[in-house]
């Protein structure tokens, strides 16, 4: 779960980590009265999306009527596709150097890994590339915690311009916040170094990993939702992952890998996914749900049902597919291509209730419900 | 490590519904399920197997290799490094939805204690005709047959459907490895092409990949130090961008993991990438042939 900047600094500030002074507004005359308490400011439009400085999204205000001129002009615009609808006010902060951090779950090293450059703000990626030198990188043994001769020596020789104490400092408190909020990643780009040597977070992307959710509830409430049509929401609230497709083929699969092939071999087959949706998993009782959400889409014009059943009993499966299909009676022709456990139970109950015998190979099943959708 | 029918398997979870049914299924496959795990249930039986209130009590009374846990999300870091640290030479785990710093704490006890993490979120380890570790249909004889061909998949539903398609070529596998849908797993798919490169049993290997991550190029630097032929199908080519499709691996962001990237790797390593599974049989028998007539020349 992804944190726009605001939310990403209030957890930053929650766990004591400095921050500027800011306002989330979302009208002007919100800005102009931020503006007016906290004097010079900048206007930081609050998207999910990198590259909003070059998009014009961030301009600095040093009166109030600027501030109001700037909030007209981002207030409503669009930035990577998405409607500025809060800003940001911000005081302004003189700093004199910028630095980039993060800490990850890594998957190369299996641990949490600590990212620092000293060449941080805009062009990160550029720089990191031209001058490798200056980004440093560390694993942390997580069962141990972090260790702070590892962290100075971390920064050894690099230019900070003697507030290594300081970064040092917020490295350890960054690494806390990171355990106790379950991050999957935090980053603050740019760090920003004051005058008097202490540094401050001027930005903060901040994502929460989704498996951690269930125990982080009311940080999670913070998170931007992700964008869903109502179908997907219908589906996300019974405990589905489905995602709506341009085409006609309806797919109903078992396991996220399947159902992945499944639409692969539909197109291979000429034909078009009208969704994704997995019921594997612990959702393997739900095939009444699954089914119903499947055939709520218009589009669909047959349907393909792909159960290759491990941990997911396909007879379970099926018994739910083929109540619901009795109950809402559909017009579109259905194809099944079922195997692995229960498969015996679950092809005598494609028989009996609908006549029909499961095709043995999947293209056979692929093929016929392309034919049919068309 | 490959499980074999002599190695000693501990069931945490083994008293629950499904830890119930996939443990018989276990049993009737030929694997040596030596008791299980559930602390409310300590000092009892169950399918005449001794119930333990944790692995280190296990350890004390009996001696196991392998741990395998049906132990859902919340308590599955203190089950996996309860049996990391009684000395498990291997832990299977199930488990889907763990949080991502427990599984770090999990992995970083493994390195410790020398344990082989398989997963999370496997579908587990399949010996056709010897022994089954896990919750694949290794009883089903369409789906799996003894044989000369290893496979490794990120997905246990696709691994199926792999299996089954191998066995409708009349092709029986080795092994089945399940290295798991997850962002960080204990085993990647590389370390085990090199387990089957090592396997003398195994022939040839069919890699079952997907979108997302970058484990399929990593395995592909190794597929091409190997002398055995490898086939792989790499499942997403249509999942639209910057969606998460299940697997917390399976998302594609910007030009990272995308099926091309993979798909390329692999071919500069001398992997046949096939366009559909139903396809897997027939490159299998083909690259067979063509290593047994460069091993002929």
């Amino acid at each position: 779960m992804n944190f726009v900047e605001h939310a990403g600094k209030r957890m930053l500030k929650e766990n004591g980590l400095p921050v500027p002074s800011g306002v989330l507004c979302s009208t002007v005359e919100e800005v102009e009265t931020a503006a007016g308490r906290l004097g010079p400011c900048v206007i930081k439009a609050q998207v999910a999306t990198g590259k909003r400085g070059k998009a014009g999204g961030i301009k600095l205000s040093n009166t109030v009527p600027e501030a109001r001129e700037n909030a007209i002009g981002i207030l409503g615009m669009e930035i990577g596709g998405l409607l500025v609808e809060r800003v940001l006010v911000e005081e302004q902060v003189r700093f004199t150097s910028e630095f980039y951090l993060s800490i990850f779950n890594d998957a190369a090293t299996k641990s949490p890994l600590i990212l620092f450059s000293a060449a941080g703000g805009m062009d990160i990626e550029e720089s990191a590339a031209t001058a490798p030198e200056l980004m440093r990188q560390m694993p942390v043994d997580i069962r141990k915690g972090i260790n702070l001769p590892a962290v100075h020596e971390l920064l050894e020789g690099l230019d900070l311009f003697g507030s290594e104490e300081h970064i040092v400092e917020f490295i350890a408190d960054l690494y806390t916040a990171y355990r106790s909020t379950d991050a999957e990643l935090i980053e603050i780009n740019p760090l920003g170094l004051l005058e008097d040597g202490r540094v401050i977070a001027l930005d903060c992307k901040f994502i929460l990993d989704d498996q951690s959710a269930y125990r982080q509830e009311s940080l999670a409430e913070g998170g931007t939702p992700e964008r869903l049509t109502p179908l997907e929401q219908r589906a996300r609230d019974l405990g589905l992952k489905y995602i709506e497709l341009p085409g006609e083929v309806g797919i109903l699969a078992n396991g996220a890998g399947l159902t992945m092939t499944t639409m692969d071999a539909v197109t291979h087959y000429g034909g078009s996914p009208a969704n994704f949706l997995e019921i594997g998993g612990d959702a393997y009782t739900k095939g009444r749900d699954a089914l119903e959400i499947v055939l709520a889409n218009p589009s669909v014009k047959s349907l393909l049902v792909n159960f290759c059943g491990a941990f997911a009993r396909t007879d379970v499966m099926t018994d739910g597919l083929l109540q619901a299909w009795k109950d809402v009676n559909p017009s579109i022709p259905v194809f099944f291509t079922i195997h692995g456990t229960g498969e015996e139970e679950a092809i005598k109950l494609v028989q009996n209730e609908l006549g029909i015998t499961p095709y043995d190979l999947m293209d056979d099943a692929v093929t016929a419900a392309v034919e049919a959708a068309r | 490590m490959i499980p074999t029918s002599s190695h000693k398997i501990l069931v945490q979870g083994m008293t629950g519904r499904q830890g119930t049914f996939w443990t018989e299924q276990m049993i009737a496959c030929g694997s040596n399920v030596v008791g299980g795990v559930n602390p409310k249930k300590a000092g009892t039986s169950h399918l005449g197997l001794p119930v333990y209130g944790s692995a280190q009590q296990a350890l004390r009374e009996s001696c196991f290799d392998i741990a395998v846990m049906f132990i859902p999300p919340a308590g599955a870091k203190a089950a996996a490094i309860d049996a990391i640290e009684s000395g498990a030479k291997m832990l299977v785990c199930l488990t889907e939805h763990i949080p991502i710093q427990d599984v770090l704490e999990i992995m970083a006890a493994a390195k410790t204690n020398g344990t082989r993490v398989v997963g999370p979120n496997t579908a587990g380890i399949v010996v056709p005709g010897e022994c089954f570790v896990g919750i694949m249909p290794a009883f089903n004889e369409n789906v799996f047959q003894p044989g000369n061909v290893g496979i490794v998949s990120r997905s246990g539903s696709l691994g199926t459907l792999v299996s089954l398609q191998l066995v409708q070529h009349g092709i029986g596998q080795s092994v089945f490895y399940g290295v798991g849908g997850d962002s960080v797993i204990g085993t990647s798919s590389r370390d085990a092409l090199e387990i089957l490169d090592r396997d003398p049993r195994t022939e040839a290997v069919v890699l079952c990949g997907e979108i997302g991550g970058t484990a399929e190029e990593e395995a592909a630097e190794y597929a091409a130090t190997m002398s055995k032929p490898v086939v792989a199908f790499v499942a997403g080519r249509t999942a639209p961008k910057d969606k998460k499709m299940g697997h917390a691996g399976a998302i594609v962001t910007g030009d990272k993991g995308t099926y091309k990237s993979k798909k390329t790797a692999l071919e500069q390593a001398g992997v046949e990438v096939v366009a559909v599974p139903s396809q897997i049989g027939t490159a299998v028998i083909r690259s067979r042939g063509a290593n047994l007539n460069a091993v002929a020349s």
